[in-house]
């Protein structure tokens, strides 16, 4: 079976929004195109067909199942909102620093501007931007859970989420609270320039903080991480932990497949790849997420 | 890109006395023209014929010549004061531009080059070591470029893998150790996109370099004296002080790959470059560096040791300023001070 590569651009340049313009996508890129738009048409619908193994189930089924295959155990991609159900005991948790939003301090325009960008994001996602963050229990263990959405300009990493990072951390300090930070970006938000560049520096200075506090940082990776999530918070954990088969990386591999002109080899990036080459503390399911995260708390706390 | 050979220089461009003759460009030196540098060209050819003339016909043309040095210096002004955001792109790539190892040569003595990062090997896009700075002693390190196609290659185009970073750390940690300041010079196209790079953690390198920069006790400064793209640039670039010098550029990603993912294809490069705001003028702008050093006119090539004397001057003053500030002061503003970068805005629900 020869797999199509992945690639975040539609993504990060926001066209997922836009389905004539992520068909563009593909036309132009032929068999190295994202299967995002494809995906978003199936999980709106009723049945889902897993990407993996064609295997077909209700919403309800998945939801049941935490949205993990229930045939082949592929992990579909889901929301912060999903992973504070699954995480929090009783589902209940208290959504943090509600009040920020973007703004185009640059005036920057691409194929739109990024005004109208974010805009369109608004009003179609009910989403402020591409991290949330929460304090709540799991398994009776208090943290604070930064989460990345995907769905949000391709989970792009701009001022908003490493102001939300910010407070999160001071959060955390202040209140001696663990933090986890659930990642999921194709990188760096290209329509704030530098600006989005120095959230690596901004979010890694924090984490300085935080180790000073003596609280523990858990980086858990989901599908995809990529580029700047990676260069800072994202392989900055006491534990970096990971979903399995999520794509995690530097570059993406569309670009390395141009850099060294051959084909990827099998896994290549993928959860398993990084723990063999000794990213990863563990790979962990998500059924067993909440039990495991609770465990290594604990572990922290005595 | 034009190329002509210069057999001497302009005076104007010689009677800088501080410096000797030779640390200008060496002897002999092909000189690359780009574009908008042609201009630039065709008054040198013009000086370069009009000396043949007065060596064969004995008639004396210095008068002449004088004229044209003259208007030389002042079409490389016109021509920095005018250029686009992309053409300063281009300025920053210019292959004569001086490179990590100049600068370190013109600023500095006794350099004792250190090699590897204690793990895999060496990585020849990352150089570094110590060196005497205005008496005192600095830990410097940089990317380094390649000046010809053999060394290009050598040098990987400026662009690290993991060990480059893991062997920056390793060199700042041993500045830490001692106490010496550290000094980075950043010139890079990104960190290098291969697969041995991701085997290796590309990402966990830069992540890392990012996070103990923002904890070393000593004091640290970055400059910017070619290209400054992405997370490859920021792997070395976190400092109480960062500096541009005059025409680099610094931003999230390079113009030609910002226009393939968000214009959809190569030809908006120019407007990318334009809409990233990458300049040093537009950098100091947004309070995202600290200041610009200042280049000679037409860009740090047409005269290496104006270059690395203004970057020295920079350096000597804001090592002063910092060394006297107590190490956690230090910290806390270095964190403080990128904690600052970013905007937004707070709405009632
Ligand atoms: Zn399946």
């Amino acid at each position: 079976m020869s797999k199509e590569i992945e690639d975040f651009d539609a993504d990060l340049s926001g066209a997922g929004q836009d389905k004539d313009k992520a068909g563009w996508f593909k036309r132009i890129k032929k068999g190295i195109l994202t299967k995002t738009s494809e995906k978003r048409e199936t999980q709106e619908g009723l049945w889902t067909k897993c990407p993996e193994c064609n295997y077909i189930s209700t919403q309800t089924e998945l939801k049941e199942q935490q949205y993990v295959c229930p045939k082949c155990g592929y992990h579909h991609r889901i929301s912060s909102l999903q992973y504070y159900d699954i995480l929090f005991d009783n589902q209940e948790y208290t959504e943090l620093f509600t009040n920020i939003r973007g703004r185009d301090f640059l005036g920057f325009t691409d194929l739109k501007p990024y005004k109208k960008r974010l805009e369109d994001f608004w009003s179609n996602t009910n989403m402020d931007d591409s991290m949330r963050v929460a304090v709540g229990k799991a398994e009776g263990e208090g943290l604070v859970v930064a989460a990345m959405d995907f769905a949000f300009i391709g989970g792009s990493l701009g001022s908003v989420a490493g102001e939300k990072f910010a407070r999160a951390v001071d959060h955390c300090i202040q209140h001696r609270l663990p933090f986890m930070c659930i990642c999921k970006s194709g990188g760096a938000r290209m329509m704030e320039s530098a600006f989005s560049l120095m959230q690596l520096a901004k979010t890694s200075g924090k984490l300085s903080q935080l180790t000073d506090a003596q609280l523990p940082y858990i980086s858990f990776l989901t599908d995809p991480s990529f580029g700047g999530i990676t260069a800072s918070f994202g392989m900055l954990g006491d534990l970096n932990i990971a979903e399995p088969g999520a794509l995690i990386g530097f570059a993406g591999p569309r670009v390395i497949k141009e850099t060294i002109k051959k084909d990827l080899p099998e896994g290549f990036q993928r959860s398993e790849f990084l723990l063999e080459h000794g990213f990863l503390d563990f790979i962990v399911n998500r059924k067993d997420l909440k039990h495991k995260l609770a465990v290594v708390l604990r572990h922290f706390r005595n | 890109m034009f190329l002509t050979k210069i057999s001497g220089y302009p005076s104007e461009i010689l009677n800088f006395d501080a410096y000797q003759e030779e640390k200008i460009m060496p002897q002999d030196q092909v000189r690359q023209f780009l574009d908008f540098e042609k201009p630039i060209k065709d008054l040198l050819d013009e000086i370069e014929l009009t000396k043949e003339r007065t060596e064969k016909t004995k008639i004396d043309l210095s008068d002449q010549v004088a004229q044209l040095e003259q208007k030389v210096a002042e079409t490389r002004k016109n021509i920095t004061g005018n250029l686009t955001d992309w053409q300063r792109v281009q300025l920053s790539r210019h292959p004569d531009r001086p490179y990590t190892h100049k600068y370190i040569e013109l600023m500095t003595e006794n350099y004792v080059e250190l090699y590897g990062d204690r793990n895999i090997k060496d990585d020849k896009a990352m150089v570094g070591g110590f060196a005497t700075l205005d008496g005192q002693t600095v830990m410097i390190i940089g990317q380094q470029k390649g000046s010809n196609t053999k060394k290009r290659q050598l040098r990987n185009f400026g662009m690290a893998n993991p060990e480059g970073y893991r062997k920056a750390l390793r060199l700042m940690k041993l500045a830490e150790k001692f106490n010496k300041p550290i000094i980075t010079l950043i010139d890079t196209p990104g960190a290098f996109p291969g697969l041995e790079a991701e085997e290796r953690g590309q990402g966990e390198a830069i992540a890392r370099n990012i996070y103990e920069m923002m904890r070393l006790k000593v004091p640290v400064i970055c400059v910017i004296i070619g290209e400054g793209a992405s997370g490859g640039a920021l792997g070395i670039g976190v400092g109480d002080r960062v500096f541009m010098m005059e025409n680099t550029w610094y931003t999230v990603i390079s113009p030609e790959n910002c226009s393939t993912i968000l214009w959809r294809s190569w030809d908006f490069k120019m407007k990318a470059a334009e809409q990233l705001k990458l300049t040093s003028a537009k950098m100091k702008e947004f309070g995202l560096i600290d200041g610009i050093v200042p280049e000679p006119e037409g860009g740090a090539h047409w005269n290496y040791s104006v270059a690395a004397h203004n970057l020295k001057q920079q350096l000597i003053a804001s090592l002063k300023e910092l060394k006297p500030k107590d190490p956690q002061q230090r910290i806390n503003d270095r964190i403080e001070k990128f904690s600052r970068m970013g905007f937004w805005e707070e709405y009632k629900q």
